[in-house]
């Protein structure tokens, strides 16, 4: 809805002004359509690292699927093996059961915590570095670039016209892309599966639907938001810009144009005196490099994701005109204000900030190396039978059926016993035991259900001061002699 | 109205011509295509359904599609599976005397859970869910059997019956010593005290001694002079602490009157061989199983 003219008192009622605003019409729209951006190569120390940075995470999320861990048999192989089927996930000899998912939640709030810290000390790293998002635009771009040639290369081909030329180089392109997304989609699924098994299964065409479908879903998104999408994805799509800046103070790092040493700006001339002006010589040649389209020199931007490429393009050109380095640079909220000589002069990396999160680092991953260090091998668990609660045996005694659930979480058979203390005169019969005292198998990782019996003399059920006597069953690793204690009851008419 | 056109002077879109609070209105704007497209293929969609899936109902029935799709047939299907599943064990059962499944942790355990699912189907109505049983209807978890409580005994009660009018059932059945006028009132009181002073409950110890000889000329026949029952012939045993029609006075005078007589059907014909033997097993394991008679004693434990 609308305000209609013929209805609208401001403007029925008003004069010249708002009858000439209304007839200027503003395109005022919340649709902005995408330009196109063309980012250049840029050469430095940073684009080196990010280099350095792409290929390592690409590494590893590649061959991590395939290195091989022997747990022994029965037990699958895969170092890094998220286990769906058997609810379990396999880093290497740690082993976490469904029922210890906290785990998992707990290395999720590390990593934000590590975010967090690093993001307070030096900004948006993780944007500019390591996010897959960045990674995998940074190829598709190192790709595009491949077949398509630099920014200026790319603009005049997308200018031109339909030709031979730009249809192979558009369908290299695409073709590239693909293969890459179908690569990445491939080895995402390596980590639910065996990875060899899966590889041949994919090669005949016998892999479970399952497989495919996710291999599908994760080729096609890393072709829409890595090869089409890109930095679309950090503007409008992630929620990390927006959350980042309750992180940032004055001391975090964050990359910067210093408008202190480039203004005013202005074109320069090889035999001009640099006084009474800036160093920057309004080149451009950051702008061009920028994988997000932006200006860096407007200040702090949302679009901005510190990837550091226009301190490598704005360094080679102070080193070609002779001016000091670092025009835009790693710098602090606090040396811009204070207008420093360098770009970091005082920065202050101990603030309460990152010391409250170094300190919940610290306590929570301690909390979880020391869980995990003294978790419990065994698990427990009682039910006592419920119908019929108990039985009358034909010489008065009282029986009560118990199941008794053992799970061995470790990775070899292990071997137990069951007693039971708390009732005097008890008596033991296990349904799948002739023996009263068996030894139970536990296959590795693996539960077993064991029902038995427990039964009172007529003369012991004498004893019984209540219609629930509480008991302790205890199960004993005949290996190392540990044993874990579930309390519960022997039930029976109310004496 | 075509030719009163309302617009809105700040977009220059027509209006509806709907007007709220005096000045607010509403754009008359065309759908979006890809709305309109979208709208246009769920259409065409939907016609497709049609034609693919069970559709319309017609006089007699209704329209199958192309696909030959019903839900039921999905059902089918998956029981079919389910059931083509167990092939292996149920073919391993009915090869194998049921005594020697017991020994077979696999199949004991398939055996014990399939025979759980046939006993709350079956014979749950009776016995109840847990195989409590009732009065009237013998608890299965204790350790005292009418008919015995060895594997294969269990399979022959499954099997037959009792009383069932089965040729092979269990058919012996208890005077009805009250009812036929065989004995008198007093005489009935006076055997009841005798039969359950034998489990030690405090009776009239008078009428119980007056009981004992008549316990001994009617019942020891059957229930055996010591009261200890005869599984043969399926006379419970009197001396124990388990009494499946209660142990008052009123209604053990009760069972020598009418002499119960409880019956059970028999399940072959219900069930498939497998099934019984599955059920058996089951039965056996809820705690009160005996073992095989052949067995005399039984494995001593191995270490």
């Amino acid at each position: 809805m609308t305000m209609a003219g013929g209805h609208n008192k401001f403007i029925a009622d008003g004069g010249g002004a708002e009858a000439k605003a209304s007839s200027e019409r503003v395109e005022t729209s919340i649709y902005a359509s995408h330009k196109k951006i063309y980012p250049k190569e840029a050469h430095g120390t940073f684009r080196n690292i990010k280099w350095a940075v792409t290929a390592s995470t690409l590494g590893l999320y590649y061959i991590l699927p395939w290195i091989r861990w022997d747990r022994g048999p029965g037990l699958p192989n895969q170092a890094f093996l998220l286990d769906f089927a058997n609810q379990r996930l396999l880093f290497g000899s740690i082993e976490i059961w469904a029922q210890e998912f906290y785990y998992v939640t707990g290395a999720l709030v590390l990593s934000a915590l590590m975010l967090f810290l690093v993001t307070a000390i030096a900004g948006r790293m993780w944007c500019g570095y390591a996010c897959p998002q960045t990674v995998w635009t940074d190829l598709m771009i190192a790709v595009e670039r491949f077949w398509q040639g630099d920014r200026n290369a790319r603009l005049r081909l997308d200018q031109s016209g339909w030709s031979f030329e730009k249809l192979w180089k558009k369908t290299a392109t695409h073709i590239s892309w693909l293969l890459i997304a179908f690569a990445t989609g491939g080895a995402l699924v390596f980590y639910f599966r065996d990875a060899p098994t899966l590889a041949i299964e994919f090669a005949t065409g016998t892999a479970p639907l399952i497989a495919y479908a996710f291999l599908g879903i994760f080729a096609l998104t890393t072709y829409l938001l890595g090869g089409l999408a890109r930095e679309q994805v950090c503007v409008y799509m992630c929620p990390w810009p927006r959350i980042q800046g309750a992180m940032l103070d004055h001391d975090s790092l964050f990359i910067s144009y210093r408008d202190v040493r480039g203004e005013p700006r202005g074109s320069h001339k090889r035999e001009e005196s640099w006084e009474g002006r800036g160093d920057c010589i309004d080149c451009k040649a950051c702008i061009a490099v920028c994988p997000t389209g932006i200006d860096i020199r407007d200040g702090a931007q949302l679009e901005c994701i510190q990837c550091a490429l226009c301190i490598d393009a704005c360094n080679e050109i102070m080193d070609r005109i002779g001016r000091p380095r670092e025009l835009i640079a790693y710098t602090t909220a606090a040396n811009l204000e204070n207008a420093t000589k360098g770009p970091r002069d005082g920065w202050r990396i101990v603030r309460p900030r990152t010391i409250l999160y170094s300190i919940l680092i610290t306590a929570i991953g301690g909390l979880m190396v020391w869980s995990l260090l003294h978790r419990a091998d065994t698990l427990v668990s009682v039910a006592p039978d419920r119908n019929p609660l108990f039985v009358t045996l034909s010489d008065g005694g009282l029986r009560n059926g118990y199941t008794v659930k053992i799970t061995n979480k470790l990775q070899m058979t292990r071997h137990f016993r069951i007693g039971i203390s708390g009732l005097t005169g008890a008596h033991l019969k296990f349904v799948e035991f002739d023996n009263q005292d068996p030894v139970l198998d536990v296959a590795p990782a693996e539960v077993r259900a064991v029902k038995f019996f427990v039964s009172l003399t007529p003369s012991a059920r004498k004893n019984l001061k209540s219609d629930a006597t509480p008991t302790m069953i205890t199960v004993t690793d005949i290996a190392d002699g540990k044993s874990t204690s579930r309390s519960t009851t022997f039930s029976g008419p109310t004496p | 109205m075509a030719s009163q056109k309302r617009v809105d002077e700040v977009t220059g879109a027509e209006t509806t011509g709907h007007v709220w609070d005096g000045d607010l209105t509403e754009l008359n704007k065309s759908l979006p295509r890809w709305w309109l497209y979208t709208f246009y293929a769920c259409i065409a969609w939907a016609f497709a359904y049609w034609l693919v899936y069970p559709a319309w109902p017609t006089l007699t029935g209704y329209t199958k599609g192309f696909l030959g799709y019903s839900q039921r047939g999905e059902v089918a299907k998956d029981v079919a599976a389910a059931k083509s599943a167990q092939n292996s064990y149920r073919a391993a059962i009915a090869a194998m005397p049921i005594a020697d499944i017991k020994k077979n942790p696999e199949l004991f355990e398939f055996a014990r859970d399939g025979g759980a699912a046939i006993f709350g189907d079956n014979c749950a109505p009776c016995h109840g869910r847990g195989a409590q049983g009732a009065v009237g209807y013998p608890n299965l978890n204790d350790d005292d059997w009418l008919w015995a409580g060895d594997l294969e005994s269990i399979q022959t009660t499954i099997s037959y019956g009792a009383r069932s009018g089965d040729p092979k059932t269990h058919d012996t059945a208890m005077p009805r010593f009250g009812l036929d006028k065989i004995l008198e009132p007093p005489q009935i009181s006076d055997i009841a005290n005798y039969a359950r002073s034998l489990s030690h409950i405090n009776v009239d110890t008078a009428a119980a001694s007056r009981g004992a000889p008549l316990f001994a000329d009617n019942c020891a026949a059957c229930h055996g002079d010591d009261g200890k029952g005869n599984t043969e012939v399926g006379a419970p045993n009197l001396t124990d602490g388990i009494w499946l029609y209660g142990s008052s006075q009123e209604m053990v005078m009760r069972s020598i009157e009418t002499g119960r007589g409880g019956m059970m059907p028999a399940w072959t014909g219900r069930l498939d061989p497998v099934s019984i033997k599955l059920v058996a097993l089951y039965v056996h394991s809820l705690g009160g199983g005996q073992p095989e008679p052949e067995k005399t004693a039984p494995a001593e434990a191995p270490k």
